[in-house]
């Protein structure tokens, strides 16, 4: 019934758009834009701007995501470390990420490496957050249990502690994704020349409406993959959580 | 526990003295890191003459409109969705197909329909703070307890009276939990749309100083969101507590068991 | 030689305010081999902190623990705890043959037949079919009955459990009783068991260990000889059987605190 809907909706929008002239530079008829998108995808124009946006997503989210484990769980792990780094983090929690794209445009300039950085340095933070956390609140009981079989502190990290603070990492990383994503179209549009974010901005200051919304289309498209994607990787390396949380939501 | 907020008080003022005996020693290229002191210095000029604080409001007067009108628009939304089933269903495949949007990529299509001016802004903002604050509100309409409604239909309360006296505080604590979400996705949003398109707003200024290289200045700005994403934090818990203590101690209890 | 010894153990915790609190105080006892011995005292009177110095689990304030003559500084390889809270000691992300299997690996044990080894210790405890479930899908009875058959593939030659059946309601308590006494005499372990249920303990038990309130200290030791093996029915319908938990209770009340 939803799809009713929302078929409704899209009538409304190509009826209204294609009866009033006047409105079409802003709303173009959602034919239109349909075929835009498939002219500019064939054509392979906006492909390459595709993967532009795509591979610089990938380098800063993974990235981030592999620096960030690797600190949090030492943060979260060592007591000294963690309240010595408290400060520093506490008060660079508070400041948009986005606020860093200057500074990044005046170390970097304009290009890769600035979108790269400026996506890494938001992408940590959710990770690192989220890490600390779950290591810093694992079970004693759970430690103990480690140590009374045996174990070193080496091995308790990662036979224990590790994956007892899986749950939450995940829950890090899957925020950093989003976030991944909104950073890198932001600094195309900000200061790139390439990219999806660029284009869709690019398209607009040209009044190219139906390039534009393509564009949106296909930014929404691919932010939906990945999240999939993520989504099955997480439960196919989490399926002992499965059944909990399936419970849980009961 | 106060040992340690001391050792990272102290690591912290530690780094800032670093940077700026670094920065004063000449190791640092000043045009990229200034010395710490012409930072402040900068700072408290831009605050005394009125720039900072001029600003800030202008962005904050954006950002405002843009949740409250979420608020206001999409928290009844999402407690209709959450009660009645027939209306979940029939926007459900709506919402899931603009909440993959990400936020800024709305911003070119908000300058096509307002150009520059605060609409745009207030636009985005709603657009962005809509998802956390409908998801949420929806999920804690969806999962009041059935003995609570009940209860009230006992009580013979009006349906319009349940909604207002019951299901509303209910799920309070799940629409201040969205409420709570969409501030700092408020404060991202507002600084990205000056960024992107606007000639004034906190936003802009950052961007503005970096481009004319008044690098000391970028930094002051940066450092004024930092304190206001603190301050709007610290206010927002500071409201949540006087006008929610109920669920202050509920949650509490929850967290002791 | 004993196989386990305490030589004047004690234990003190530091609070906050600068407090100090002794939770035992010279605490002094031999364990032969293949015993089962119970050590029962009132609550809060340091039962734990008493059985995690042994584990090497928490440092001693004085005195030590030794095993086969060995100082203990560290958890002792031979040596292994079961805790009371399971479902904070059972690893979630692992099947129960996963947490099994842990304490084959931590014993370095990484091979085939581990696999063999894990299941039949499944099935001595009387959880076989359930290799494949996770610990969240089992009731409190049979997570902890994991966590002994876990602590069991460690092969230690001493176990030591913490009020194991605390938080289990009576008839599984009962139950699991019996396995125990069941996995003790085939796997000839000496056992180290803490209960705050007097019953309990001289059911299971060669030997009693009575502890007083804080500052503990071990008040009265008491031999039990029943018959073995013990039965539910016969042994506890003995006369003795409540003459020496009266005694126990009595002892214990005048120490005047709750069990």
């Amino acid at each position: 019934m939803g799809w009713l809907a929302f078929s409704f909706l899209l009538l409304i929008w190509e009826l209204g758009s294609r009866l009033n002239p006047a409105l079409q530079p802003y709303l173009p008829p959602v034919s239109r834009i349909l075929s835009t998108l498939g002219e500019v995808v064939l054509s392979g124009q906006i492909v390459s701007h595709l993967m532009i946006t795509l591979s610089r997503f990938l380098q800063g989210y993974l990235l981030a995501a592999s620096m960030a484990v690797i600190l949090g769980t030492v943060l979260g792990y060592f007591r000294l470390a963690h309240s010595l780094f408290e400060a520093v983090i506490e008060f660079l929690r508070p400041m948009p990420s986005v606020a860093i794209i200057p500074v990044a445009v005046l170390l970097l300039g304009i290009g890769d490496a600035m979108i790269v950085a400026v996506t890494v340095y938001a992408s940590l933070w959710p990770v690192l957050i989220n890490t600390i956390d779950g290591v810093r609140h694992i079970e004693r009981t759970l430690i103990d249990t480690g140590r009374t079989f045996g174990l070193n502190r080496r091995k308790i990290l990662w036979q224990v502690v590790l994956p007892a603070a899986a749950p939450y990492i995940v829950t890090g990383l899957r925020i950093s994704l989003s976030i991944a994503l909104i950073l890198v179209t932001t600094a195309e549009m900000v200061a790139g020349s390439k990219g999806l974010g660029f284009f869709i901005l690019d398209e607009e200051r040209s009044m190219n409406s139906s390039n534009m919304y393509a564009g949106v289309i296909l930014v929404a498209v691919l932010g939906y993959l990945l999240n999939r994607l993520f989504l099955l990787c997480e439960a196919w390396a989490m399926n002992w959580r499965r059944g909990m949380l399936a419970r849980e939501s009961i | 526990m106060r040992e340690s907020r001391l050792n990272g008080l102290l690591f912290f003022l530690g780094l800032l003295l670093l940077w700026e005996l670094a920065a004063q020693a000449g190791l640092m290229n000043p045009l990229i890191v200034p010395p710490l002191s012409r930072i402040l210095r900068v700072f408290s000029e831009l605050v005394w003459s009125g720039q900072i604080p001029l600003q800030v409001l202008t962005s904050m007067k954006r950002a405002a409109a843009g949740y409250v009108m979420a608020a206001i628009v999409f928290i009844p939304l999402g407690i209709l969705m959450g009660l009645s089933q027939s209306v979940y269903r029939l926007l459900e495949v709506i919402v899931e197909m603009l909440r993959p949007v990400p936020p800024p990529v709305m911003i070119p299509v908000a300058m096509l329909f307002f150009g520059l001016e605060d609409e745009m802004k207030i636009f985005v903002i709603f657009f962005s703070c809509a998802w956390p604050i409908l998801l949420n509100t929806l999920d804690g309409a969806r999962n009041v307890d059935r003995v609570l409604l009940n209860t009230a239909r006992t009580f013979g309360l009006s349906q319009w009276k349940i909604i207002w006296k019951v299901i509303l505080p209910a799920c309070s604590p799940q629409i201040v939990t969205g409420l709570k979400v969409s501030l700092p996705i408020m404060l991202i949003l507002v600084v990205i749309s000056e960024m992107v398109g606007s000639t004034d707003g906190i936003g802009y200024f950052i961007l503005d100083s970096q481009r004319r290289f008044r690098v000391a200045q970028m930094y002051a700005g940066m450092f004024t969101l930092a304190i206001l994403g603190y301050t709007l934090n610290q206010l927002f818990n500071f409201l949540y507590k006087l006008l929610m203590p109920w669920h202050v101690g509920l949650l509490r209890v929850k967290d002791g068991s | 030689m004993p196989l386990l010894e305490v030589q004047n153990l004690s234990k003190t915790y530091r609070q906050m305010g600068g407090e100090t609190t002794v939770a035992i105080r010279e605490i002094s006892c031999k364990i032969q081999r293949g015993e089962f011995v119970s050590f029962v005292g009132p609550s809060g009177c340091g039962k734990t902190t008493l059985l995690m110095s042994i584990a090497g689990l928490i440092a001693p304030s004085s005195g030590r623990v030794m095993v086969h003559g060995k100082e203990v500084t560290g958890p002792p390889p031979n040596l292994v705890l079961v805790f009371q809270d399971f479902n904070k000691s059972l690893f979630a992300w692992r099947s129960v043959l996963g947490n099994v299997r842990f304490g084959l690996e931590a014993r370095g044990n990484h091979s085939r037949q581990a696999e063999g080894k894990a299941r039949s210790l499944i099935d001595l405890v009387g959880l076989n079919g359930f290799e494949n479930h996770y610990p969240w899908e089992l009731s409190g009875g049979m997570q902890q009955r994991v966590a002994i058959a876990r602590a069991l593939a460690y092969e230690p030659e001493v176990l030591l459990m913490d009020e194991p059946f605390g938080s289990l309601d009576a008839l599984t308590r009962l139950e699991l009783e019996d396995t125990v006494l069941k996995l003790w005499e085939e796997l000839s372990t000496t056992i180290l068991f803490i209960t705050h249920d007097i019953e309990e303990a001289i059911y299971l038990s060669d030997r009693i260990l009575l502890l007083s309130q804080r500052p503990s200290q071990i008040v009265e030791e008491l031999p039990i000889d029943f018959a073995r093996p013990r039965n539910q029915v016969v042994t506890r319908a003995e006369a003795r059987f409540m003459e020496i938990r009266n005694r126990i209770y009595q002892r214990i009340r005048n120490e005047g605190a709750p069990l």
